[in-house]
């Protein structure tokens, strides 16, 4: 009875009750997406690397290296020399190694000096080792594997020829032109930094750096060419930037990870990734929370909205509200009507903006894919995002008691008095 | 037979003011038609509100249809003005954002014994019926929005609705004085017979004098109101 009656009267303030309902579903849009946002990103940002072990690298901070090693952002402040990576290497209780190298760049795009067991043991989300779309890895020295992003964005195709560029500018005027490489690999879509990375071998880091001094090019004549790069006895660096590291039993992970810590002949810095990546979602978590309260003020406004467009309308109402008490209303239900109205309204716009939210995702998610590596699974509601929605109601039917409360004194104090 | 209407020494004050209402003794018959005259300020808001129990005496005792509602409590006065009045107003009488017909019956909506009342319970065959009665039989009236209609009609609405259930005491403040002469006798024509074919009581309360003479009977506000003589 009550409920259809308030079904009406908003239905007859169909355009305010329209805007209202849409105030409320921006901002509910805005929220859930929010909520989304941040746990696809705290997933995908947990899933960026995993089965590695350890992470060693010059010693600097914790976070330094991750962002370095992992995120392809920020520079390593030292190096590690080829020595030390090889001692511990060869450790018996280490399974395997994957070095790194960076420092040089092509188009924006990072370059990464490894070896072909990084597309072996690499593995991310859990148990998802790297897959080749097309190609395979590296058999020759000047061979590139790129990640998806890259072979997208540029449209690079196998056989390709790609110039590494020096440093690591996004147009950079000292190329190492002479000695271009031959894309031999093109890995899928995996949703990390990877996607990003243009893989290259470790010793072609060395060739091409052969003549370089430094950050400067070379005098002219005293270039060395391509072939003779190649044919250079030894392309071992004598320095890599990080390696990562995996342990033939995971229980001896804390014990290497200590005697690297403790190495003497070089300050080295070895971390777990699980849990730096923890630490550093911490630390972008700050972020991501000044998000959801903006979000939540945003639908604070929303219902500010309603309860505006309800007030407001009581003194015109203050008239229907005593026809309805002259037919034998009580006061009660004049109260029930309006809170009626307000959790129609707010009800009404959540279920606007669940809609609008997983529209928008629906349409956004390709994109947020493609150009952010951002997976947004399309799932269904959790019990959080519920409870969030469940709490927006029952604070919309709070919020209507406030003007319900008046019309219910008004209604005391009219009776059945026409008021215009 | 009880009295439609029995209110005795029944008095009212709006706090910190002085009486606005002393009525001795008050009484309408069953089926009687009573025109009750009374100019704006002689207290004749406060007598409906008490009538409708909306408020409550200071002090004696108001007789509807045979019960004392005075000691009833607030919601129970609700339900009982609902159950046994029908009001029609000056003008606007009707909810906005409802059809007629779901004016007319929405009583019944508040009202159980006004639905049980209904004959079959056919809530809307009896909203068109009162309506074809009360000259609106045209048949586009139930389905056109309230707004649209003329004044006239929105008060024959009204009087619809007022109607519906068997009421047995109709309460009529100035319900034609936005009406022009010949509506206003058509109206009060239409709503006499009506009243009588339900054997509803009938006061009608307005300033306009030149009614009286459809009535049973005539009162003056200011003749039963003692607390207006002391102030006169």
């Amino acid at each position: 009875m009550i409920f259809s009656l308030a079904l009406r009267s908003l239905g007859n303030r169909r355009s305010t009750a329209l805007l209202t309902v849409a105030a409320i579903a921006v901002s509910v849009a805005l929220l859930l997406g929010v909520q989304k946002m941040r746990t696809a990103a705290r997933e995908s940002f947990a899933n960026t690397v995993s089965g590695v072990d350890l992470i060693v690298g010059a010693r600097s901070g914790q976070l330094n290296l991750l962002l370095y090693s992992v995120f392809r952002v920020g520079d390593a402040t030292a190096n590690v020399s080829w020595e030390s990576y090889q001692k511990i290497a060869r450790h018996p209780d280490v399974a395997w190694t994957i070095p790194i190298s960076l420092g040089d760049s092509h188009r924006g795009f990072r370059v990464l000096g490894t070896t072909n067991d990084y597309f072996r043991h690499y593995h991310y989300a859990g148990e998802r080792a790297l897959v080749f779309t097309e190609g395979k890895p590296f058999a020759a020295l000047y061979d590139v594997v790129l990640g998806a992003d890259v072979a997208r964005a540029l449209g690079y195709r196998l056989g390709s020829e790609v110039v590494v560029a020096h440093g690591l500018g996004n147009v950079s005027f000292a190329l190492h032109k002479d000695k271009p490489f031959r894309v031999v690999g093109i890995l899928a879509p995996t949703g990390t930094p990877v996607d990003r990375t243009v893989h290259v071998p470790l010793e072609a880091i060395t060739a091409i750096h052969q003549d370089f001094q430094g950050a400067s090019q070379p005098a002219i004549g005293a270039r060395i060419g391509a072939s003779a790069a190649r044919e250079q006895v030894d392309l071992t660096p004598q320095s890599i930037t990080a390696f990562m590291v995996g342990m033939r039993s995971k229980v001896m992970t804390f014990t290497m990870q200590r005697a690297i810590n403790e190495y003497r002949s070089e300050p080295l810095l070895a971390i777990i990734p699980g849990v730096a990546l923890t630490q550093l979602w911490n630390l972008v978590g700050i972020a991501d929370t000044a998000l959801m309260v903006i979000a939540g003020f945003v639908v604070l406004a929303g219902l500010l909205g309603m309860l505006t467009a309800i007030l407001t309308s009581l003194n015109e109402r203050r008239r229907e509200m005593a026809i309805l008490r002259s037919v034998g209303a009580r006061p009660r239900h004049i109260f029930t009507l309006l809170v009626t109205e307000a959790g129609l309204l707010a009800a009404s716009g959540v279920l606007a903006g669940v809609a609008l939210c997983y529209g928008l995702l629906f349409a956004a998610a390709p994109l947020l894919e493609r150009h952010y590596g951002l997976v947004l699974p399309l799932t269904g509601l959790s019990t959080q995002d519920a409870a969030l929605l469940g709490a927006i109601v029952v604070a919309g039917l709070f919020m209507g008691s406030w003007p319900a409360w008046r019309a219910y004194r008004n209604t005391l104090s009219d009776g059945l008095t026409l008021r215009v | 037979m009880t009295a439609a209407i029995h209110a005795r020494e029944l008095t009212y004050a709006w706090p910190n003011k002085p009486a606005l209402l002393d009525v001795r003794d008050f009484r309408i018959e069953r089926g009687e038609r009573v025109f009750l005259r009374g100019p704006s300020g002689s207290g004749k808001s406060t007598l409906l509100g008490l009538l409708g129990g909306v408020l409550e005496p200071d002090s004696g005792h108001i007789e509807l249809a045979g019960t004392d509602i005075t000691p009833l409590s607030a919601s129970a006065r609700d339900r009982f003005r609902g159950d046994h009045l029908g009001f029609i107003f000056q003008m606007f009488n009707l909810i906005p954002y409802l059809g007629v017909l779901d004016n007319v019956v929405l009583p019944a909506r508040f009202s159980a014994a006004r639905a049980a009342r209904v004959p079959n319970g056919d809530l809307e065959g009896e909203a068109r019926r009162l309506l074809d009665a009360l000259g609106l039989g045209a048949r586009d009236i139930a389905s056109r929005p309230v707004t649209e209609l003329s004044i006239g009609q929105q008060q024959r609405v009204a009087a619809a609705r007022a109607l519906l259930g068997k009421p047995e005491i109709i309460i009529a403040d100035e319900p034609t004085s936005s009406l022009d002469a010949d509506a206003r006798t058509d109206f009060l024509n239409l709503l006499m017979r009506e009243c009588g074919t339900q054997g509803a009581t009938l006061l009608f309360v307005s300033h306009d004098l030149a009614l009286g003479g459809l009535f049973d009977r005539t009162v003056q506000l200011a003749q039963i109101n003692r607390a207006l003589e002391v102030a006169a």
